[in-house]
């Protein structure tokens, strides 16, 4: 026992004591992983590491030299027993500290007059560096080592050690950019306290103005809102009348009405748009059949929030119709049975067991659309013409000529007060109304069939709608290849090639405008994918088999972090890692921390799916055989959960590919994602290349979805008992 | 330090979950190389004692020694203890035989090395042959058997099994946990065993702990539970004893007069001093007769079950329940009867006076 505890003691000193002597404390400008430092490491003294940074003068860095070698100290003097309250005591005041001071000196000095005025001047200093964030990494595992051995969880130091990683990092990530928006909304450029940017944005009437009640224009918050009510209604009733379709119908089709539900994973959310535009734009091809035929002027109808309401009933009603099956699966066959046994026929079950059942259901799949409405910001981009919503507001705010970082910061609480309602509204209301029965057990009855009143309405309804998503579908693949749609339709190749184009000169050269995104998308979404996934199961394999206190609450702000829509974390994001402590902007770990930790809760929420179906004594077994903790999960719990951990790989990657609220935000000229490019096409008028490359993504991620398909399916050939883990990664979870 | 190898002690432990108190106050010794068996209803705390001393719960607090040393804070991976689980918790994804020797893996042993001891595991446990097959592949009662196996072959200092035979048939379970007993004592192995079955824990224990409400109702032998149970409790758990209520008339050195519904008979007199007491009346311990002396009493219901016959009885001890192994000629309801009562099987219960 002692010797494990002084053992990996010893590894995060050594560890401390290398970033300390050998790694440059302060942020590199080309890049750590670069290794262009090494050749200046000695003779820059912007390079030196936080040793000799503490001793040419930077008193800010002398505590965490201290409370390194307090640690070290501790380390040789006292017993593991005795030394777990100090261990503790170290790591958190080394990690409070290097907090204060990352705070509190910024670039040029003191960031707040008060300090300056109270200590003197300061020199200015970079943001953290490499050997910095070693440094808080390793206090942060001396808190969880210390722990470990004053006997907390029974001693588990992996355990710990994940636990105080996670907190650290979700801190990080999640809230501290959610933390600094909320400051940065009461600062002045120079960092001192006002409220003046608040409260001209929080009074604004483009915001709150209810005049379209008596023939003005509302303001977007209500705009917003109203839409956003409009499509969770929708959505809601046509993905009930799919839903109805599909299991309690006898109409031919109604397997290939399942594959609707892939459609919103593969789909950028900007696309559904781009092709409504080319349908009922002003130069539609619809559009043109109608004025040829009746001679009306349609003009410019579809910009405004008609058209924003018809791309995402379009884009979210299959999440509606994937969430409603379940429910209407989910109702016992038993009760409607019973009612039929009881002298009601099957229109009267319908209405007064059936529909009653599903309630709760219906209001969690109204709640979802609602908060999908409110995150989306790619249809509103490309539809939205001069009337936005809160999150194209938001972006306008920042990257237009207004540049109001305040109101941008005013806006994302708004938009943040809406989704986190509903949020709330969902878990706390709801929890606990859902009558269907999750176990999949069927207790051998069958649906009963729609009453015919009901049946034929809902059979056409569905038909008419999937006509429809299919012919859209259909331009968006179309329409890459005609020349200039709506004047010249004559079919080409060239915005393929304008996009593609590969030439050769001694070796292949990517002579296409797209290639530079493309590999860059290929590139960040396969280093996030693996991140995602290996961050969501762990923690869901925390919350599900370890007792630790704050569990509850843990798990719930991740949770919530889903509701947080992709725009708000966006403009948190380049608030919050623009300036030091920590600078990340521009480079591509801004953007793979972004898609780890937006896509993350889904990898929890399928890992504890998948982790509820293992036998909770399995990992005890495999601990009380003396395997540690990190080797049951190495030898037991991973692979037993393989398709879930594929399912979370595929899920991240398609996600990094597809993503645009967020993003938009954080890429740069160095590294620019597929989305960000196209919607810059569309702004530049250039549909061809646009629709061409949108079309090219939807084909990488039907055969990367279709490859991983065929992985679990013949998995599941073999063994019979590993299906669940793959449908619970559905697109129930995808939002842009 | 060798003489205590395998030895088990608990000092004050106690257990909270949040504001439950699963274990109030235990204080627990058990010996190297025997049986005991922690038996009592679901909710009494004899599985929470099993997964502390397992370490897969940590004591609020209190001692827990194993083999003479501390290991109150020694995570479960460190323990030298295995377990068989209730529902066996063999790996799905290995073969038997890499789930035999996962722990001596996990220990540091070359797998060849490793490969062997399992198969000579396997083949204590009868089961040699099938190193290769998935667990899925086996019966219920052969998976329970590699169970064993994996937590054999460790050579633990203690053995803990949950409810190892609660998923078996009945048949089985009579064979198997005669096969873990006779194990047991061949390699003269420490053991706690948990059930809730008392049959089980009188077939197979040196010694049986009985719990209620997180606390010791009692401990002692399988003979010494069944034939003077300490409280009602323990009389009506171990073998459903009726509990009537008499009368010690006098007591005279280890011997007590007691009245029982008219008769008298002499006792063990278990410290009890003259005046009302309780006393635990065996279902076999009566003799109904049609004609004989003893206890008055109208037969309310019979039940006939081939090899006994099993009565309802009215009379002065209220309702009781006999179990009559004449099963000839079973009396209807309604029947007037007197009850002989045969000294085996009846005890004072003390301190209930």
């Amino acid at each position: 026992m002692t010797s494990r505890d002084n053992r990996r003691l010893d590894l995060i000193l050594a560890a401390g004591v290398f970033a300390l002597i050998a790694l440059p404390w302060y942020r590199i400008r080309s890049g750590f992983f670069s290794f262009e430092w090494l050749e200046d490491f000695i003779s820059s003294e912007k390079l030196w590491p936080g040793l000799v940074q503490g001793l040419t003068g930077r008193w800010q860095l002398w505590p965490v030299l201290a409370l390194l070698a307090v640690a070290v100290l501790l380390r040789f003097t006292q017993a593991p027993g005795k030394r777990g309250g100090a261990l503790i005591a170290v790591g958190a005041a080394g990690l409070a500290w290097m907090l204060a001071e990352g705070l509190a000196i910024g670039l040029r000095g003191w960031n707040w007059g008060l300090l300056e005025a109270t200590f003197g001047d300061v020199a200015g200093q970079q943001a953290f560096g490499a050997g910095a964030v070693v440094l808080g990494t390793l206090f942060a595992l001396m808190i969880a080592f210390g722990a470990a051995e004053r006997g907390a969880l029974k001693g588990d130091a992996f355990v710990l050690g994940a636990i105080t990683l996670l907190v650290l990092l979700v801190a990080t990530f999640v809230f501290y950019p959610l933390v600094s928006m909320f400051t940065g909304a009461f600062q002045e450029f120079d960092g001192s306290f006002t409220s003046e940017g608040v409260r001209r944005n929080i009074v604004d009437p483009k915001i709150w103005s209810l005049a379209c009640f008596w023939g003005g224009n509302c303001g977007v918050a209500w705009r917003t809102f109203f839409l956003a009510i409009c499509t969770a209604t929708g959505t809601t009733l046509l993905g009930l009348v799919f839903a109805l379709v599909a299991t309690r119908t006898g109409f031919r089709f109604k397997k290939s009405l399942r594959l609707l539900t892939v459609l919103p994973i593969i789909t950028p959310p900007f696309v559904v748009g781009l092709a409504l535009t080319m349908l009922l734009g002003r130069s539609g091809s619809l559009t043109q059949v109608i004025e040829a035929a009746t001679g009306w002027e349609l003009g410019r109808w579809l910009y405004g929030l008609t058209g924003i309401w018809i791309a995402q009933m379009l884009s979210f009603t299959p999440i509606s119709f994937l969430v409603l099956i379940g429910v209407v699966d989910g109702i016992s066959p038993s009760m409607e049975e019973a009612s039929q046994t009881l002298r009601s026929d099957r229109w009267r079950t319908f209405r007064k067991v059936s529909l009653p059942l599903m309630a709760p259901g219906l209001a969690n799949a109204f709640l979802i659309g609602f908060i999908e409405s409110m995150a989306d910001f790619g249809n509103p981009l490309v539809l939205g013409g001069s009337g936005g919503v809160l999150s194209t507001e938001i972006f306008f705010a920042v990257v237009g000529a207004q540049n109001d970082p305040s109101r941008a910061a005013v806006l994302a609480m708004v938009l943040l007060f809406f989704t986190l309602s509903a949020f709330l509204a969902q878990r706390l209301w709801l929890s606990g109304r859902n009558y269907a029965t999750v176990t999949g057990k069927g207790d051998g009855g069958r649906h009963i069939s729609l009453p015919r009143r009901v049946g034929w309405p809902v059979i056409t309804v569905a038909v008419a709608w999937a006509a429809f998503t299919i012919t859209v579908y259909a331009m968006i693949l179309f329409g890459g290849f005609v020349k200039i749609w709506g004047l010249d339709h004559s079919l080409t190749l060239d915005h393929y090639a304008k996009a593609f184009g590969v030439g050769w000169d001694n070796g292949i050269l990517w002579t296409g405008v797209a290639w530079d995104s493309f590999w860059t998308t290929m590139e960040i979404a396969l280093i996030a994918a693996p991140l995602t996934a290996a961050v969501g199961l762990l923690t869901a394999w925390l919350i599900v088999r370890q007792r630790f206190p704050g569990r509850g609450v843990f798990e719930f702000a991740l949770m919530m972090s889903f509701a947080i829509p992709g725009t708000v974390i966006g403009i948190s994001y380049i608030m919050a890692f623009n300036l030091p402590p920590l600078q990340m902007t521009g480079t591509a770990a801004i953007l793979i921390a972004c898609f780890v930790f937006r896509n993350m809760p889904v990898g929890v929420r399928g890992g504890v799916a998948a982790m509820a179906q293992l036998d909770g004594s399995l990992d005890e077994a495999s601990l009380t055989l003396g395997a540690s903790s990190g080797r049951t999960m190495r030898k037991v719990i991973l692979p037993l959960m393989r398709p879930a951990i594929l399912a979370a790989l595929v899920y991240s990657f398609v996600r990094a590919i597809t993503s645009i609220s967020a993003v938009i935000f954080l890429v740069s000229a160095k590294y620019n994602m597929a989305t960000a490019y196209i919607v810059g096409l569309v702004e530049n008028g250039e549909y061809g290349i646009a629709i061409a490359y949108s079309s090219v993504l939807i084909l990488v991620m039907i055969t990367v979805i279709g490859g991983f398909q065929l992985l679990v399916g013949e998995r599941r050939i073999r063994r019979g008992e590993e299906k669940a883990a793959n449908s619970s990664f559905s697109a129930k979870e995808a939002r842009a | 330090m060798t003489q205590t190898k395998g030895a088990v002690a608990f000092r004050n432990v106690r257990k909270t979950f949040g504001s439950f108190t699963a274990i109030p106050d235990l204080t627990l010794d058990i010996e190297p190389g025997k049986l005991v068996t922690l038996l009592g209803p679901s909710g009494c705390g004899k599985t929470t004692t099993l997964r502390m001393l397992a370490g897969l719960e940590s004591p609020t607090d209190g001692q827990i020694l194993i083999g003479g040393d501390d290991v109150t804070r020694l995570p479960a991976d460190r323990r030298d203890v295995s377990m068989v689980f209730q529902s066996y918790a063999l790996f799905p994804h290995m073969r038997v035989g890499q789930n035999v020797a996962y722990g001596l893996e996990a220990g540091g042993m070359k797998s060849a090395e490793a490969r062997k001891r399992a198969e000579e595991a396997l083949e204590l446990v009868g089961l040699s042959g099938l190193a290769g097959r998935l667990p899925a592949e086996l019966s219920g009662g052969q998976q329970q058997r590699v169970a064993v196996a994996r937590a054999l072959v460790l050579e633990p200092q203690v053995l803990l099994l949950d409810e190892p035979l609660s998923n078996l048939d009945a048949r089985l379970r009579r064979k198997v946990r005669t096969d873990i007993r006779e194990l047991q004592q061949r390699i003269g192995l420490t053991a706690v065993y948990v059930t809730h079955d008392q049959e089980e824990a009188l077939a197979v224990s040196d010694t049986i702990v009985v719990m209620k409400e997180g606390k010791v109702a009692q401990i002692g032998t399988p003979r010494e539970l069944y034939e003077s149970p300490a409280s009602d409790f323990i009389a009506d758990f171990i073998g459903e004893a009726n509990v009537v209520d008499g009368r010690v008339l006098s007591v005279e050195g280890d011997v007590a007069q007691v009245e029982l519904g008219g008769v008298t008979l002499p006792l063990p007199s278990r410290g009890q001093s003259p005046g009302p007491a309780q006393i635990s009346l065996r279902s076999n311990a009566l003799k109904v007769t049609t004609d004989g002396t003893g206890i008055k009493g109208t037969i309310a219901s019979s039940a006939y079950l081939g090899d006994h016959v099993e009565y309802e009885i009215d009379g002065p001890l209220g309702r009781i329940f006999v179990v009559d192994d004449e099963s000839d000629t079973p009396l209807p309801s309604g029947t007037a009867v007197a009850l002989e009562v045969r000294p085996r099987g009846v005890a004072l219960i003390p301190g209930t006076a």
